[in-house]
């Protein structure tokens, strides 16, 4: 049982980390009506500079702050230079034109960094741990990174919700055109979407780089399960994305844990080595699948 | 004697006049006055085909680096002749690495290619080389295909073959007298393999066999399993960034009392990024750092000197393929069925102390436990704490009958 609420903590902190990044993407889908693959870049960004400036500066904090306002001002350039031509362009040409992001920024670090992975020490304030079951010491940061988490979390959803700023992302979340009719300068407003959701993921870079290994790509595997994220928690939605981080990172992570076992109660010998493991994998998609089965446009639509 | 002399005196030539033309006027006379054959005048053509970009390229330039470091001592030359070096990335695709190889054959005449890094690459490079008459000469990837009943004249492996060094760990877990094994790898074939690896010689129980995503970041769900199976030993084959999270989340959670054996988890390619994190994390491998011989001495000094960076065993084992070319072509040249006699005999003197091929081309070696441990320096490393396994001969060699 305590390794059940172990479980259910550590993907509840999955959770919180999928969130920063599906926050800025969500929005940047939703809004802007943009693909952008490059989006797990500036998490791997934001890890990179977090170890940057760690060297630099010293100390975790100010790294922290220099390495997400630093990945925040590099989306903007991107978007000024690449991006902001492709708004009007086929989904297909944003994507490819992203991916070439990817290769070109992944490439680019290792020129910079070297493709041996990278290390970035906890802050010695959260570096402690407590004792979460027998034999199990739980680190006091990975609290702090799902509290972060929620405090984004709470912050975005006041902003969103209670600002004018907000009331124009929902607006042109759910029409573009129309905001646009009515005198907002919606190129101002995507500058700031795009900036916060670059900032977000630089911050999340940071944030995961004690935990992770610091390496060139490390983006694209939490780019993938982002993706999954803001489609089912609706495009568009910081809600839906906060609802479906949850839910991806605690099916996610007890479906590894639980699945194996069930497999090995129901199956018999190796059979159950191999179904369990690509089971647990495919998880999250089934997932998908059946909220999109029900809700095709996720679970808290932007557009209606 | 004069078989030596001649070739030296032909580099510097064409140091001096940095033209081909020249150098071929002064072979022809030289030829001509019959002072050395054709064979003599040829330069080695090797190539060196790795991996060199994407996440796993850490490891591709310990290849490349320690090959270069090997050429550059020995003046550009391997066995006395000029060196002419290609460097092939390979991008860790099959595919790619292939049509890359046939390009290279039909451009010109090969002597040796050298690598892969990864057994994927292998696989689909084997066949367009070995075919060509090319001996392929692989410093890492040694997989169990090519060792047994496919076993190959023109392929010779300077590592290991791929079951070998996890079942380094089953042996010492059985002989420390481990009654339950917890073991981990990514959900792939070579995770399976190293798994049966250790298996083979682990004679306790398996409490559990666990296989994760190979793009899994977070290990704090295996890490909870550990703590909560509690047993005596943890095995983990989590090669690249798997193993950077494993091993420092591991330390995090604080799980101090229960020993973890690995396989390419711990190597130097990957304690930079651990850090402290590692120290006390167990190896199995053929080579350490630390290894007490002079070669090996001299080799880690001059190859941190040049790069630096402490080689992993990849360097190592790439160092000494290139050694073993040296030594093949020193006593043989370039006729290829001299070349492969030369080379079984493996006639030079290895970081591993001692090195020798079996019947079917892989070594026949001492495998050990090594341990990550903080140099004076500051710099982490692995070493050597014992010798597991003598003479190891791998369970494929027997139905291996080389034409």
């Amino acid at each position: 049982m305590t390794l059940l609420i172990v479980q259910a903590l550590n993907g509840f902190q999955l959770g919180m980390l999928l969130f920063l990044i599906a926050a800025g993407l969500t929005l940047v889908f939703g809004v802007m009506n943009f693909v952008n693959l490059a989006h797990g870049v500036q998490y791997m960004l934001g890890a990179y500079l977090g170890v940057a400036f760690s060297r630099i500066a010293g100390g975790f904090w100010s790294a922290l702050a220099l390495a997400s306002v630093t990945a925040g001002a590099f989306g903007l350039l991107l978007e000024r230079l690449i991006f902001r031509h492709l708004y009007a362009r086929s989904e297909l040409d944003q994507v490819l034109a992203t991916f070439g992001v990817i290769i070109t920024l992944n490439e680019g670090v290792r020129l910079l960094w070297g493709s041996a992975p990278l290390e970035l020490p906890m802050p010695d304030a959260l570096s402690s741990s407590f004792q979460l079951m027998p034999g199990l010491r739980y680190p006091i940061y990975r609290v702090a990174l799902a509290a972060s988490g929620l405090v984004v979390a709470g912050a975005l959803a006041l902003v969103v919700n209670h600002t004018r700023a907000g009331m124009l992302i929902r607006a042109g979340a759910s029409n573009q055109e129309m905001v646009s009719a009515l005198g907002v300068d919606i190129g101002r407003l995507f500058r700031l979407v795009f900036g916060v959701g670059a900032m977000l993921a630089g911050f999340a870079g940071v944030l995961a780089a004690p935990l992770v290994s610091v390496e060139p790509g490390m983006g694209e595997n939490l780019l993938i399960l982002a993706f999954v994220v803001i489609v089912i928690g609706g495009i568009g939605s910081i809600r839906g994305a906060f609802v479906a981080a949850v839910i991806v990172g605690l099916v996610d992570t007890l479906g590894r844990a639980l699945i194996t076992d069930l497999a090995k109660a129901l199956l018999s010998g190796p059979t159950s080595a191999r179904v369990g493991p690509a089971l647990a994998s495919m998880l999250i998609y089934l997932v998908m699948a059946l909220v999109l089965a029900v809700r095709p446009a996720g679970l808290f639509p932007a557009r209606t | 004697m004069t078989a030596f002399a001649a070739p030296r005196f032909m580099i510097q030539i064409r140091k001096k006049s940095g033209g081909n033309t020249m150098l071929k006027q002064v072979l022809a006379a030289v030829a001509l006055t019959g002072m050395v054959t054709a064979a003599q005048a040829q330069t080695v053509n090797v190539t060196v085909i790795t991996t060199l970009s994407g996440p796993q390229a850490a490891l591709g330039e310990q290849i490349r680096d320690g090959f270069q470091l090997a050429v550059d001592q020995m003046g550009g030359k391997l066995g006395g002749l000029p060196v002419k070096l290609t460097v092939i990335d390979d991008e860790l695709k099959p595919d790619v690495a292939v049509t890359k190889i046939r390009g290279l054959l039909e451009s010109g005449h090969q002597d040796f290619v050298v690598g892969p890094v990864f057994s994927v690459v292998k696989a689909a490079i084997f066949k367009p080389i070995t075919d060509a008459g090319v001996f392929l000469i692989s410093p890492n990837a040694g997989l169990s295909t090519f060792a047994g009943k496919a076993c190959n004249k023109n392929l010779f492996v300077t590592s290991y073959q791929n079951d070998q060094p996890h079942s380094v760990s089953g042996q010492y877990a059985t002989e420390k007298g481990y009654k339950r094994a917890f073991i981990i790898a990514p959900n792939y074939q070579a995770g399976r393999d190293a798994l049966t690896g250790f298996k083979s010689r682990f004679k306790g129980e398996v409490v559990a066999e666990d296989y994760v995503p190979l793009n899994q970041m977070d290990m704090q769900s295996e890490i909870a399993k550990i703590a909560d199976a509690k047993p005596d030993v943890v095995f983990v084959f989590l090669p690249g960034g798997l193993g950077i999270n494993f091993v420092k989340q591991y330390r995090q959670a604080g799980l101090t009392t229960i020993p973890v054996l690995s396989t390419f988890t711990v190597d130097e390619s990957t304690l930079p990024a651990e850090g402290d994190a590692a120290i006390g994390f167990y190896s199995g491998t053929n080579w350490a750092p630390n290894m007490d011989n002079p070669t090996n001495k001299a080799f880690v000094a001059a190859f941190e000197k040049k790069y630096n960076y402490v080689p992993a065993t990849y360097a190592a084992q790439v160092y000494d393929t290139a050694m073993l070319i040296d030594s093949a072509v020193k006593s043989a040249g370039l006729d290829h069925d001299k070349l492969q006699k030369a080379l079984e005999k493996a006639d030079f003197a290895s970081v591993r102390g001692s090195f020798k091929f079996g019947t079917n081309h892989y070594p026949v070696q001492d495998f050990y436990l090594a341990q990550v441990a903080k140099r004076p320096d500051g710099k982490l490393q692995t070493e050597i704490r014992s010798k597991v396994l003598t003479q190891d001969v791998d369970t494929y060699a027997a139905e291996c009958h080389m034409q």
